[in-house]
């Protein structure tokens, strides 16, 4: 059992779990998963400046939500260091040769060192990554209506044309940014 | 909302936050990997998670189940209508999504896992969130 939780899980294993989601929390009665809507509940919390986007009852529309995003963070404290995989990420080959190409050394937890660390805040290359990057997600998301699991998930599982445009929209950012812009930003 | 409803939710989002953490969707890494088309594991689990969606929707629809309040489960459709907001703000989407290597919940998971630094994205996120909703009238959509 200690095995099984401390060592990654396949695709179709973790992908079914994500989907059951979406019945748990419609049975909760017709909660729709959806993770950036939290980041509004956040913002009309306390809305400084009155926008009119961000004045309604945030305490009877976002408290299940907001109780579900605490329990993630406690969810990436038991997946992320009670039961952490001591093993590197088994990556592809291809991806590891491209991103050394474009000056990454260092392959090791989830997410890279040279970018993801208060020191790298200092450098352009840092700040734009965790600053730019992180806004362009809250700002995106709530643009589109939605993000990974608003959209690609929720949306796509009620058959939502609307999300499957969005989700095309989230490919042709990610493409333009991995292809052309971040090969720029790490030169 | 009762106590035992808080701990509902608290649970459900603990589950969601370890799967995301033992998929490994919360890696940057696993995000290149993704938009550079060279392993299927990111597909797979958002595949799978849309499959298992579709078919449990489809049952609660056809099912008539109805929720703890006694009221018919509904689900509001998305406008379709409003194609600019869903490809200009997907995209915008998209460009964070593979700049920060991170979408919302993977973001939270991630600090859970004791990526402090994350904490700066996350406010990030909310003043994004705070920007369009200042804007939102002056945006196509």
């Amino acid at each position: 059992m200690f095995e099984f939780l401390t060592q990654p899980w396949p695709w179709y294993v973790a992908g079914p779990l994500i989907g059951l989601t979406v019945p748990l929390l419609l049975l909760s009665g017709g909660k729709m998963f959806g993770v950036s809507a939290n980041l509004r509940h956040i913002c009309a919390s306390c809305n400084i400046g009155n926008v009119e986007f961000f004045n309604y009852d945030w305490k009877s529309a976002g408290r299940w939500n907001l109780t579900f995003l605490v329990g993630s963070v406690l969810g990436g404290l038991l997946g992320g260091v009670v039961f952490a995989n001591p093993e590197p990420i088994q990556l592809a080959a291809s991806t590891i040769s491209d991103l050394q190409e474009l000056g990454l050394t260092n392959f090791e937890g989830f997410v890279p060192a040279e970018l993801f660390s208060w020191s790298a805040l200092g450098t352009g290359t840092g700040l734009l990554v965790l600053v730019v990057g992180g806004f362009l997600v809250g700002f995106g998301a709530r643009y589109a209506g939605g993000c990974t699991s608003g959209h690609a998930i929720s949306g796509l599982s009620d058959l939502q044309l609307g999300s499957l445009i969005a989700v095309i929209g989230f490919f042709i950012g990610g493409l333009l940014m991995t292809y052309l812009l971040y090969p720029i930003i790490l030169s | 909302m009762k106590f035992s409803e808080y701990l509902k939710f608290l649970i459900y989002g603990t589950l969601f936050g370890f799967v995301l953490m033992k998929s490994e969707v919360v890696s940057w890494f696993r995000i290149q990997e993704m938009f550079r088309f060279d392993s299927f594991h990111m597909y797979g689990v958002i595949g799978t998670a849309v499959l298992v969606g579709i078919i449990s929707i489809q049952i609660i629809k056809r099912s008539n189940v109805k929720g703890p309040d006694g009221n018919p489960i509904t689900i509001p459709p998305k406008d379709p209508s409003q194609v600019k907001r869903y490809i200009l703000g997907g995209s915008v989407f998209g460009l964070g999504w593979a700049l920060l290597g991170a979408c919302p919940g993977p973001m939270f998971a991630l600090l859970g896992s004791g990526v402090s630094v994350i904490l700066v994205p996350i406010l990030a996120a909310i003043a994004g969130t705070y920007t369009y909703g200042a804007l939102r009238t002056k945006l196509p959509h």
